[in-house]
């Protein structure tokens, strides 16, 4: 692990019109971390997202990969920079093949200009694409699926599709929003194995996710907010007992039956389910 | 290869199509201007079909390639603002034809980078101010349009290369085929471009343009790629119109005729290759079944009811339609051995 972060977080804030959807959030990812962004829903998570993506421009404060400030970058910049995402939900291109999904996914492993395809240039180009397409399959578990209409797949399924489209950028970090949010248990347990394969190939993860127990299972470290700031860091252990947490997920009484001890359980199963 | 056998069928029947007609000069006629429309509506099917962006001012895109190349080959003598002279002497229509596709690319450049940051209905604005501002323009600059009077006296287009003389295509057949070499170099451009990299582009922003854009698209550098090559290929076919008719005046931009291409669009199949061309056909020639039955404004509200009848039947058009006719079909040729041994006891 370095010491400069490989995606810092400072002082950002979002409001629209009077709604402060971010208050004052300011955290560090350091490279090959599996961090967890969690919080209560319309806590800002998927906002903080959309502001590290370029899809939102914060109100103050700035974001920093690898040392560049991501201040007034497109989207489409900012991944090429190598910050991939997943989304909540439209997760695929729902009209085309799993297979085409990820051929679009790879634009920016193309090199063919628009003049090299009329005069039929790419046609190498183009058979590198598609064995790298498969690569990507194999390795989310989709080769069965790869004829299949993305659209029609099981909701499981396509954020695989969604994850497979973040990896085809081949990004130095990814941010998973609400990547096993659909899924059965048994495919939960893939995913996170998924998860820690992607890391293994020294992509480093930021997610975003309401799925607890695989929260607590996959996080080196995690981030808890609550409208809009940040209640808690550190890691898993820390996080399930910390008193802020626990008021911020079930209120303040069950946060007192906590510090007596009667509620322990009953809280930290809360937190954990 | 296989799948470009319906493309390939419809070539052999279109180039057979004089013959089998005895080349009636009147059927000629409405198969080639019906030609020229339908090159315009697959140019503007690479835009509302594969981009999903309409273009209500498509039409002035084909008026101004018809008005380029025409005065490119014709000459025009003209003074502008601050007694400046411009002289042009004639240049033979295939040259026109040239600067027409650049021109209209040019614009076509234009109208996507002013538009494509807004998208949608700001597109649909812009497009139908553009069309309007450039018939207003082919109107009243009269010293270079003749306004109403029109352009006249067009040469035809004459082909040939240095020292193998030329031919010059003044018959309806000749027209005909060099309308379909045109038309066919459109769709295999077309049909290539949406095989490649930058055709799963255009079709990543029409589907989920967030997602594109996180995968590192530019939207408004492919948008307007598109735009500029979709622009062109309308200049290309304005451009056979005018040298075809020979005359053209400010009515090439009637709003009228983008509504004929888009129905052609529609009603064949947007974002399918062969779905203008489909469209194209049974639109533009569907005039002339009509004509000996009723006037041509009682015709557009056949047109009307056909597309409708179409959409109702097959609501992403016929070519879609159709395909998922012969799937099924397939599909259940397929199947159908094995239902009896399933029921028998």
């Amino acid at each position: 692990m370095s010491d400069t972060p490989i995606l810092s977080i400072e002082h950002v804030g979002v409001r629209f019109g009077g709604l402060v959807a971010i208050a004052d959030l300011h955290f560090d990812v350091h490279a090959g971390e599996i961090v967890s962004l969690i919080g209560p829903n319309g806590a800002g998570k998927t906002t903080a997202f959309n502001v590290m993506t370029g899809f939102l421009k914060p109100s103050q404060g700035q974001v920093r990969f690898r040392g560049t400030s991501l201040q007034g970058l497109q989207p489409h910049e900012i991944v090429r920079l190598g910050l991939g995402r997943t989304f909540q939900r439209t997760s695929v291109f729902p009209d085309d093949t799993v297979f085409d999904n990820v051929m679009i996914g790879l634009h920016r492993q193309g090199r063919a200009r628009v003049l090299d395809t009329l005069l039929g240039r790419d046609r190498a180009g183009e058979a590198r694409l598609r064995e790298r397409a498969r690569d990507l399959l194999d390795w989310v578990g989709l080769s069965g699926r790869a004829g299949e209409k993305a659209g029609a797949l099981a909701y499981g399924e396509q954020r695989l599709v969604g994850v497979a489209l973040a990896l085809a950028t081949e990004p130095a970090m990814l941010l998973l929003d609400e990547p096993v949010s659909g899924m059965n248990a048994s495919e939960t347990q893939v995913f996170v194995r998924l998860i820690r394969s992607i890391r293994e190939r020294g992509i480093t993860l930021l997610l975003v996710e309401h799925d607890m127990p695989m929260v607590m299972e996959v996080s080196d470290r995690i981030v808890v907010l609550n409208y809009g700031r940040l209640i808690a860091e550190g890691p898993p252990a820390a996080i399930r007992a910390d008193p802020a947490v626990i008021e911020a997920y079930l209120g303040h009484s069950s946060a007192a039956l906590h510090q007596d001890g009667a509620g322990r359980t009953a809280a930290t199963e809360t937190i954990d389910a | 290869m296989i799948r470009h056998i319906p493309a390939l069928a419809l070539l052999a029947a279109l180039a057979a199509l004089p013959f089998a007609l005895g080349q009636n000069p009147y059927l000629l006629n409405a198969l080639i201007t019906t030609g020229i429309v339908t090159i315009a509506a697959m140019s503007l099917n690479l835009l509302l079909g594969f981009t999903g962006q309409l273009s209500l001012g498509h039409i002035a895109f084909f008026g101004i390639g018809a008005y380029v190349s025409a005065l490119t080959s014709l000459g025009f003598d003209v003074e502008l603002v601050g007694g400046v002279r411009v002289v042009h002497e004639p240049w033979p229509p295939v040259v026109g034809f040239l600067l027409a596709v650049l021109a209209t690319a040019a614009c076509g450049y234009l109208v996507g980078r002013l538009s494509f940051r807004v998208r949608g209905a700001y597109f649909v604005i812009v497009t139908i101010s553009f069309a309007e501002v450039v018939r207003l323009v082919a109107l009243n600059w009269v010293e270079l349009t003749q306004g109403p009077l029109a352009l006249t006296g067009i040469p035809p287009f004459s082909l040939g290369l240095p020292g193998l003389g030329t031919t010059t295509l003044r018959t309806k057949l000749q027209n005909y085929y060099l309308v379909l070499v045109v038309g066919t170099l459109c769709y295999a451009l077309i049909a290539r471009l949406v095989a490649s990299r930058f055709g799963r582009a255009m079709r990543g922003l029409k589907e989920n343009e967030s997602l594109a854009l996180s995968v590192g698209i530019n939207a408004t550098r492919t948008l307007t790629v598109a735009a500029v090559i979709s622009a062109a290929m309308a200049g290309a076919a304005g451009s056979l119109y005018a040298h075809y008719l020979r005359i053209i005046d400010p009515d090439v931009f009637l709003f009228s005729t983008t509504v004929t291409m888009v129905i052609m669009v529609v009603g064949g199949g947007k974002g399918t290759l062969l779905g203008p061309i489909v469209g194209g056909l049974i639109f533009g020639l569907l005039p002339v079944a009509l004509r000996p039955v009723m006037v041509p404004e009682a015709q557009w509200m056949v047109f009307g009811l056909v597309l409708i009848a179409i959409q109702f039947v097959m609501p992403k058009g016929i070519v879609p339609g159709v395909a998922r006719l012969v799937t099924r079909r397939r599909a259940s040729a397929a199947t159908a051995p094995r239902i009896p041994m399933e029921v028998r006891p």
